[in-house]
């Protein structure tokens, strides 16, 4: 249990928000063009880190927009809240 | 050779205040190499060491523990067991566990104190209806019995359910597996670890890895904080945390460890002798034989090793006990707790080989390892010692992520995370 900072509403409790996974997995620019063992790292294969993970959130029971986070998943501390499109901060 | 435990043992060791019962296992210290290694001391974990011992004859082998012994999943559980799976690799899978846990206090002469008290899963919706009816014929097919309940009958097996048609979810019916129920967890680490204790397979606790050795892709040994390990074939079943040790050798899996928690009120006298599960409500409960009521509740929707989970899934799931249950609304909870549970993409476990010679993972369980655990050792030690999946965990391997084979038990699971 913790709080979020949403860049656009400010501090709010996590249950107000929806978790998007892994951030900055990038989409495929030629879907056609990947094999088998491409697309099972795009679409499954995930670094799951114990410690500073880059993730995706959205404010769903708020404004309903995306931000990026950079939170230590061993003691859910957040280090870095960040906008979509953002290069993850050095940390 | 250890000291049977029977009735004239107790009765024995009763002359002499219980002081005096031989130790259930030793505390070695690692040797310098072993055949294998299984990585965590959980259930799962140990049952492996206990069939690779047993049915392969291998027992120069070590299970290597951060914590102590069922400290983590396995003592964190529901303790639900169960067979009801929709597809038939999970069927095969689950009834081959429930099967073995038939016989297991027997075969391990420890009372893991299995318990088959039925399993019932409630349908709120129409959807839900159509689902477990489907589900509970995919059963029949594969000989796991399994009946659909219509609602007067889920209030004749579970009188306290409140079947009012009037609430929020009513019940519109349910199914019953009749075979499954549930076990004492801890008995079940205790005593798989003592009978492989007895075969000569090494326990060691409080010993983290912190790094798989490799020469090109075979497998060398285990950096761990005893001194490194030579082996030539790892087995992890490291449940959460088994991306982290997959990092070690490199390798990605399709996991998200995220917390599940359980709670269990205080003690009372015995008011429900099943296990009522119910997937569109997310609530489940059954009673111990101390009294408590042990409820399940939800999975956070985010990635976390604490260990601990949000205070709104827990009030989400009292408040569907509640509605469900209206006879518990002035009872308190004792205990509340969190595991990390690894879930994959599809909800099925992954029981494999990897690309890296010597190195096999048991992981992805998600929320519904227990009732697993005796199936996933047996097959988990074929997998070891035949450098071959047996037939049963042959569509649980890690390759199906790239084929798209999966075996999707998300929706059809009996109860959705």
């Amino acid at each position: 249990m913790f709080l979020i900072n949403c860049p656009y509403c400010g501090e709010r409790d996590q249950s107000e928000f929806v978790s998007g996974g892994e951030a900055h997995i990038a989409r495929p620019k030629q879907p056609t063009e990947l094999n088998d063992d491409q697309w099972a790292e795009y679409l499954f294969m995930r670094k799951n880190i114990k410690g500073i993970q880059f993730e995706r959130w959205n404010h769903a029971h708020g404004c309903r927009k995306w931000f990026n986070v950079a939170r230590d998943t061993s003691n859910d501390k957040i280090e870095k809240i960040y906008k979509m499109g953002e290069q993850p901060p050095k940390l | 050779m250890k000291n049977k435990y029977s009735i004239f043992s107790l009765i024995k060791n009763a002359f002499s205040n219980h002081e005096n019962w031989q130790r259930a296992w030793r505390d070695p210290e690692p040797k310098k190499e072993y055949d294998a290694v299984i990585v965590g001391g959980g259930g799962h974990g140990l049952a492996t060491a206990y069939y690779l011992a047993k049915k392969h004859n291998l027992t120069n082998i070590a299970v290597v523990e951060k914590g102590w012994i069922g400290g983590g999943n396995t003592g964190r559980n529901t303790t639900i067991i169960r067979s009801n799976y929709l597809w038939d690799a999970s069927a095969g899978l689950y009834d081959h566990a429930l099967k073995i846990w038939e016989g297991l206090s027997q075969e391990l002469n420890y009372n893991v104190m299995f318990s088959q008290r039925g399993v019932m899963n409630l349908a709120h919706n129409l959807q839900d209806v159509r689902d477990l009816k489907r589900r509970t014929h995919a059963n029949r097919l594969n000989g796991i019995d399994a009946v659909w309940l219509e609602t007067d009958e889920v209030k004749k097996f579970c009188p306290i359910i409140n079947t009012s048609q009037d609430i929020r979810y009513p019940v519109l019916g349910g199914t019953l597996q009749k075979r499954a129920g549930t076990a004492r967890h801890d008995a079940v680490a205790w005593g798989y670890a003592r009978g492989a204790d007895e075969m000569g397979v090494d326990i060691i606790q409080n010993c983290e890895v912190k790094g798989i050795k490799r020469s090109g892709d075979t497998v060398e040994g285990l950096e761990t904080t005893k001194g490194f390990i030579k082996t030539k074939k790892i087995g992890v079943v490291a449940a959460g945390h088994s991306s982290v040790i997959a990092n070690m050798a490199g390798l990605k899996l399709p996991l998200e460890s995220k917390p599940l928690q359980a709670l269990v009120s205080e003690p009372v006298k015995p008011i429900i002798d099943t296990v009522v599960m119910s997937n569109a409500v997310h609530a489940y409960v059954s009673q111990s034989d101390k009294g408590e009521l042990v409820i399940g509740a939800g999975t956070d929707s985010y990635v976390s090793y604490t260990q601990k989970g949000s205070f709104n899934i827990v009030e989400e799931t009292l408040k569907a006990i509640l509605e469900l249950y209206p006879i518990f609304s002035r009872m308190k909870m004792l205990r509340q707790w969190g595991g990390i549970v690894d879930i994959c993409p599809d909800a099925s476990p992954i029981i494999s080989k990897t690309s890296i010679k010597g190195l096999y993972f048991n992981c992805g369980w998600g929320t519904g390892g227990f009732k697993a655990t005796p199936g996933s050792g047996d097959l988990f030690a074929h997998t070891i010692a035949n450098d071959e999946p047996h037939k049963l965990n042959a569509a649980f391997n890690i390759n199906r992520f790239v084929s798209g084979d999966l075996v999707d038990e998300h929706g059809a699971a009996a109860v959705a995370h």
